[in-house]
């Protein structure tokens, strides 16, 4: 009797042994998980702080004046970031014209016209160019599009909308090749992939009920993109668009090859210039001194804010739809 | 789509009716144009390099190292620094991007601090990669004085974690919690339960975030530009600059001399190729995990 009841209070001491140690062995690997969580948010941090820490030898050299002044003299060691903000935006604002018309195209297409057996490998092609490093839009850009727009896409331009008053100045000046114009376009066909396969997904998103009750009614496939699917996914466009936003404002390497590098504004857009990222990238090993450095630091803490907000409210959008669908 | 508009639907050829086919025609064209256009070019792309890559490729090419202008090489440092920095990339970024990923998807579901960490680990996602270089160029190379690969390879770790991150806490949340319950019910603690039975059914998922994650930082050049910079000659010191195939691309296309830009051709033709492969590799391991299920 006392033999058994000693095994017993055994057994129930080794359990309980046994159930402490799961429960610190549960409480290891959980608290290891959340510091690798936190590290994530750690890095972002880190990215904030070491930007911050490595452009205040420029903000306080130039102040505020920084971001509102065009000169960049290696020499004299005077910079400003105009010319290089300049560049980003208007690059991408020449990618998102032609990125956003042409993506939507192809989404329609895949989504509402493309033959079913057709579809799966187009999506498959279209995901598989996003994944195409843009040092390689960066290396065609300069060695086959960059002779074609100046042998072909600039004279036409030049002969033809340049000659008009006012928006003429924006297509002056000798064919370059390269330029903000060239930039701009291989960018927008770098972001075609990125916005194609968002605005895909958001368009096939839309329950089908909806879209076969508007073509019920006798709506045209047309009628029924525009006036049902997109009102639909409009948050999740939107997000796609700025996601796409967020990428040609960043991207450095298809933009170095082909944008000439001059920190300079000029009126016409096809006149070499220079933006955040090919700043950096071109000059960054080659900055001697602490204001020179610092200064291009400071860009990319200007390029951090810019992308930041964009990706954020990206984000923002995607969610809200994806709030919508699943509710 | 009123009544009325059905209304006159009922009529064969009426101005509204013709009007409406009409704009459908012109903006179904356009789509067909654009989605023409937009493959146009990118199909394209793909040619000249295939085309001006394959006369670039020979055995010499994965023979030799990289030769000074004019003379005779090819790129077998820049190939080595490249799978060297990428490997330790992916050691050291894959386990913590798991990690990551397993608190979002096991522990704090619903929690805010994990919905902020999906926040900031998607804006990290799309974030221009040449900040990522010059935070480790702050943080490591200042301080160590000197580039070097391990700074390379950091740069490219921290581009892998948001990738593993993601597709680790979509895996997980795609395991039916049946299967949870059940070997909790066994006894099983909540760790066993992750690493045993859940990371066994997401396995094929979590491989193909890190293909993925591999395939992103191979075509990467930005962050490496100052961190591991570039070697022209043999090195398999971390801590030293070392050669890779993308920096070695950027100088060589951008330079004059015709021999080095064939070089670069051949070493975007390695790449795109490559990272084919393993975008593929990826898809194929993702679609084997959907058909068992």
């Amino acid at each position: 009797m006392t033999e058994i009841a000693l095994t017993l209070t055994d057994a129930h001491a080794s359990t309980a042994r046994r159930a402490r140690r799961q429960r610190l062995q549960d409480a290891v690997f959980r608290n290891a998980t959340l510091a690798f969580a936190l590290l994530v948010l750690l890095i972002l941090g880190g990215v904030t702080v070491s930007l911050i820490d490595g452009a205040l030898p420029a903000l306080r050299a130039f102040g505020f004046g920084f971001v509102g002044t065009e000169v960049w003299n290696p020499v004299s060691e005077q910079f400003g970031a105009l010319a290089p903000i300049y560049g980003t935006l208007v690059t991408s604002v020449i990618a998102m014209a032609v990125g956003i018309p042409v993506s939507f195209g192809i989404a329609l297409f895949i989504t509402e016209m493309c033959p079913a057996w057709l579809k799966r490998p187009l999506g498959v092609a279209i995901e598989l160019l996003a994944g195409i490093p843009s040092i390689i839009y960066g290396i065609w850009g300069l060695f086959v599009f960059a002779p074609f727009m100046q042998s072909t896409v600039q004279p036409f331009l030049i002969a033809t909308l340049g000659q008009i008053p006012g928006i003429g100045n924006l297509f002056m000046g000798p064919p370059y090749g390269i330029g903000i114009l060239t930039a701009g376009l291989i960018l927008g066909i770098m972001v075609l992939p990125f916005i194609t396969s968002i605005t895909r997904d958001v368009f096939e998103t839309v329950p089908p009920m909806v879209r076969e009750s508007a073509y019920g009614l006798g709506a045209t496939t047309w009628e029924v993109v525009w006036n049902v699917v997109l009102p639909y996914t409009r948050t999740g466009v939107v997000g796609g668009v700025m996601l796409g936003l967020g990428r040609a404002l960043g991207e450095t390497m298809a933009v170095t090859f082909v944008i000439g590098n001059a920190h300079r504004i000029s009126s016409s857009i096809m006149a070499p210039g220079t933006t955040i990222s090919a700043s950096i990238a071109n000059e960054f090993t080659e900055a001697v001194g602490d204001v020179y450095t610092s200064s291009l630091v400071a860009l990319g803490l200007i390029l951090f804010l810019i992308t930041f907000t964009v990706l954020s409210i990206a984000k923002l959008m995607l969610l809200r739809l994806q709030r919508k669908a699943g509710a | 789509m009123t009544m009325s508009n059905s209304a006159t639907l009922a009529v064969p050829v009426g101005g509204l009716y013709h009007r409406r086919r009409i704009a459908n025609k012109v903006a179904l064209s356009l789509a067909l144009g654009a989605a023409g256009f937009g493959l146009f070019w990118l199909v394209a792309i793909l040619w000249t390099l295939l085309y001006n890559g394959l006369s670039a490729i020979n055995l010499s090419l994965f023979t030799e190292n990289t030769p000074p202008p004019g003379g005779e090489g090819g790129l077998l440092n820049a190939i080595f620094g490249s799978v060297v920095m990428t490997a330790v990339a992916t050691a050291v970024g894959t386990p913590v991007g798991v990690m990551a990923g397993t608190y979002l998807a096991e522990f704090g579901r619903n929690t805010k601090l994990a919905e902020v960490v999906r926040f900031i680990n998607d804006v990290l996602l799309s974030a221009p990669s040449i900040m990522v270089g010059l935070f480790v160029y702050e943080v490591l190379v200042v301080r160590m004085g000197h580039f070097s690969a391990w700074a390379g390879a950091m740069a490219l770790a921290v581009l892998v974690i948001p990738v593993v991150v993601r597709t680790t806490e979509d895996m997980l949340k795609l395991v039916p919690n049946s299967l949870r319950e059940a070997a909790a019910a066994l006894g099983a603690p909540q760790w066993k339960v992750i690493t045993m039975v859940a990371y066994r059914a997401a396995r094929n998922g979590m491989i193909t975030g890190m293909l993925l994650a591999v395939a992103r930082i191979s075509g990467e050049t930005a962050p490496l530009l100052f961190t591991a910079l570039n070697n022209q000659f043999w090195s398999a010191d971390m801590n030293a600059p070392m050669a890779n195939l993308p920096v070695v691309i950027f100088q060589y296309a951008m330079s004059p001399y015709e021999d080095w830009r064939q070089l670069a051709w051949g070493g975007a033709l390695l790449i795109t190729v490559a990272i084919l492969l393993l975008n593929i590799g990826a898809r194929l391991l993702a679609g084997l995990g959907t058909t068992r299920k």
